[in-house]
């Protein structure tokens, strides 16, 4: 991976190894009440041209995973394990220059909150040149031009003149364009977008999702989009991985996942959310409890004290022996295949065909 | 619902003293307005100029908006960020003074009524908040802040306040023992369990909930949102659901209004508003939502996809007539010159109103309309208004991405 690159024609495909690949991967952080495992013995695959869509709630370890990735992780307290490959180089245990060679370059992020992720000290035009700066060796006039084009791109109306506007003169949507703008500035191959549409209104939201599909297909990037909502990973992710307690509990083509459930965790997410259609007179299927704390994660499946169905498994498997996620398509679950796929048809939703 | 027409309908602003009579017959119980607001205005001026401060100008966070709420009944408020779905909630429980227009609460006007005549009513309206966090004194025990309504009140229940709050936290889904802990002993959902309980101390009749699930965790929303209903049903508490998502808001509410730039676009019965919208921007919020289940095929036709560009003016100097006009695909002339009233449209239920000069078709399925010039661009569509309207099920689906 070279550090300048010229803009990479659209989505050169790679069908043989894939081109982040994170093994194993655990992260324990020390803090004063003891050692938390963030994340725990967690694998996944991306290629380009691919999102992948990591799913669950706030701690179950999804943003720490993909921090780690980036290596924004504090060294002095943090423990990694594992290995993170991103076009075959390692990423655990890489040094700091190497890292800052490909963060912003090969590899961008577009963060949650898009005011606390751009500076107001400094126009958007030159947040946004700066990565180009740093990675191209551009001139500032080069970069400035770059920065309109990008704007441009992400469709900021009159960039020529917006370039120069500070964060504050931006409205939410226009910010979290803004932040796009500056993550795809070196056309990354890698883009990770945590929660990148949390804090905004819905008509924004399918706006900014439907741009980073379309960028995504000009550009050819892998993405990796971090969401607790099931409804964002059903319009743009290929695949998906639902993770929980620091685990992953259940992955496999997007469609597949939301289609036939196997994972008892991803059926209680799909059940308690209302829709747009359905019945308004049952109530809503909550899952009971509240989501483990890591420092002390319960002993064998990490869900076993929420879930409903730990009595239709013989002994104390749940309790005590920690489930095996499959490669590919599956669910780390000690209910057999047969009585997962007789939930899923009894619990059909109408309208999830 | 059916068909009472005081369910919760809101006449338009200009006629709502003229023809107050006309459709709005007495309903049974249930059907008796417990809240009617006509013409509900908040403008907050904005300061400025040196040397000498004067007034500039004013954010119209709420400029004419009608509602009624009946006895039992759940009232949905949906619009994104800045829409004045939240002022409206903070003037109805009178904690803002109304700039103009009108609070009847059980027929009695509290519109500009003082703190000692509001004292008795404030006990029957109780509010909800969005922040379990912000919202709990960390100084205090759940005991006082469940109790306070009733130290305030000077309310002294037949076996002590203590045993009542003790059955109100069980009410909620906690545990009694929880009387002397302090907030951060709990979890977010727990948390606005007792802001729910602290609501309930006083045995309101209508509650003012502000975005009470939207800082909660998925799983943990659906327990939240099924206590409530569960208090609605059996306690016959009268609920204004403030919300920004809409599956929850259908969820919860028999009626449902949607609000854009401080007015009320549209009103209307849950299935009538969700399946079969007037509004072009109800059409866009729909299409807006993420889907689980969006996946289409043969059986399920796909929802339309509408794509706005741009965000929401400003409150300061909202568009003259309607107010959507500056994103709507389907504005003209007539819609800058003058401002759609809230009415019934041809082709709509008896109680559903709709602000539009000209309502799209009743149905969510179909069409693409791509505003935003970055993705028209992005997808190559032509030029911004591509839905060729009516009967749009059989339009070329060029711009959807294979999948």
């Amino acid at each position: 991976m070279t550090t300048s690159r010229p803009p990479t024609s659209p989505a050169e495909t790679d069908p043989g190894d894939p081109f982040l690949s994170v093994r194993d991967l655990g992260v324990r952080f020390s803090t004063e009440d003891g050692v938390v495992r963030a994340v725990d013995g967690l694998s996944f695959e991306l290629r380009r041209g691919q999102t992948l869509g990591i799913v669950g709630e706030s701690g179950s370890g999804k943003s720490v995973t993909m921090l780690t990735v980036l290596g924004l992780h504090e060294p002095r307290t943090t423990e990694v394990t594992g290995q993170i490959r991103l076009d075959g180089q390692e990423l655990v245990g890489a040094g700091e220059r190497t890292l800052q060679r490909l963060r912003g370059n090969t590899m961008a992020m577009i963060f949650q909150d898009p005011l606390t992720s751009l500076s107001p000290y400094h126009t958007v035009g030159r947040q946004i040149a700066e990565p180009y700066i740093k990675h191209t060796g551009a001139s500032r006039r080069q970069a400035r031009a770059r920065a309109i084009e990008m704007l441009d791109k992400v469709g900021i109306p009159r960039a020529g003149t917006r370039v120069d506007d500070y964060p504050h003169q931006f409205s939410g949507g226009m910010r979290q364009r803004a932040v796009i703008a500056m993550a795809l500035v070196c056309n990354p191959d890698l883009l990770i977008a945590d929660e990148p549409t949390t804090a905004l209104d819905v008509t924004v939201q399918a706006q900014i999702l439907d741009l980073l599909a379309d960028l995504q297909q000009e550009f050819g990037s892998a993405i990796v989009l971090i969401t607790h909502d099931l409804g964002v990973v059903a319009d743009v992710a290929d695949d998906l991985l639902v993770m929980y307690a620091g685990r992953a509990v259940e992955r496999g083509p997007a469609a597949e996942v939301l289609r036939s459930p196997q994972h008892p965790y991803t059926w209680g997410l799909l059940e308690s959310v209302p829709r747009l259609t359905g019945d308004v007179d049952q109530p809503l299927a909550p899952i009971p409890g509240a989501p483990p704390s890591l420092l002390d994660p319960p002993p064998g499946c990490p869900f076993h004290p929420r879930c409903a169905h730990r009595q239709r498994v013989p002994g104390d498997a749940c309790a005590t022996e920690r489930p095996e996620l499959p490669v590919g398509r599956g669910a780390a679950c000690h209910l057999s295949l047969e009585q997962r796929r007789t939930h899923v048809i009894e619990h059909r939703q109408p309208g999830l065909g | 619902m059916g068909n009472e027409p005081t369910t919760g309908a809101a006449l338009p602003a200009d006629s709502a003293a003229a023809d107050a009579d006309a459709p709005l017959g007495g309903g049974g119980s249930p059907g008796e307005p417990l809240l009617e607001v006509r013409g509900l205005v908040k403008h907050f001026p904005i300061h400025g100029g040196f040397p000498i401060r004067r007034r500039m100008g004013a954010v119209r966070a709420v400029d004419g908006v009608d509602l009624s709420i009946a006895a039992g009944t759940s009232f949905g408020l949906v619009g994104e960020s800045g829409c004045g779905k939240s002022t409206t909630g903070r003037l109805v429980t009178r904690l803002l003074e109304p700039t103009g227009g009108s609070i009847h609460y059980r027929g009695t006007d509290i519109t500009h009524a003082s703190r000692r005549e509001l004292a008795p009513i404030r006990s029957q309206i109780q509010m909800i908040f969005q922040d379990p966090y912000s919202s709990l004194n960390p100084r205090q025990t759940v005991g006082t802040i469940v109790g306070g309504p009733m130290e305030i009140n000077g309310i002294n229940p037949p076996g002590g306040r203590e045993r009542r709050v003790r059955e109100l936290l069980e009410t909620v889904g906690l545990s009694p023992e929880h009387y002397n802990r302090f907030p951060h002993e709990f979890s977010g959902g727990q948390r606005q369990r007792i802001g729910v309980a602290r609501a309930l101390a006083l045995d309101p009749r209508l509650i003012v909930a502000d975005e009470p699930v939207s800082a909660l965790d998925v799983s943990i929303q659906a327990q939240v949102v099924n206590l409530l209903q569960r208090l609605q049903r059996e306690l016959g508490i009268a609920f204004l659901f403030i919300a920004h998502d809409l599956a929850v808001v259908r969820h919860f509410s028999q009626r449902v209004a949607v609000m854009y730039l401080g007015k009320i676009v549209e009103v209307a019965d849950r299935d009538a508003l969700y399946r079969r919208p007037r509004h072009p921007y109800t059409h866009a919020l729909l299409s807006a939502v993420p889907q689980a289940d969006a996946l289409a095929d043969a059986e399920h036709p796909r929802r339309e996809r509408i794509r706005l560009a741009g965000d929401v003016p400003s409150p300061i100097d909202p568009p003259s007539g309607c107010r959507f006009r500056t994103r709507c695909w389907k504005a003209e002339e007539l819609c800058a010159r003058q401002e759609p009233p809230l009415v019934v449209r041809d082709g709509s239920d008896p109680n559903h109103l709709t602000a539009c000069h000209f309502p799209e078709p009743p149905t969510t399925l179909g069409r693409d309309v791509i505003l935003d010039p970055a993705l028209a661009a992005a997808e190559g569509v032509t030029g911004p208004g591509t839905g060729p309207g009516p009967g749009a099920e059989a339009a070329p689906d060029a711009t959807r991405k294979a999948r």
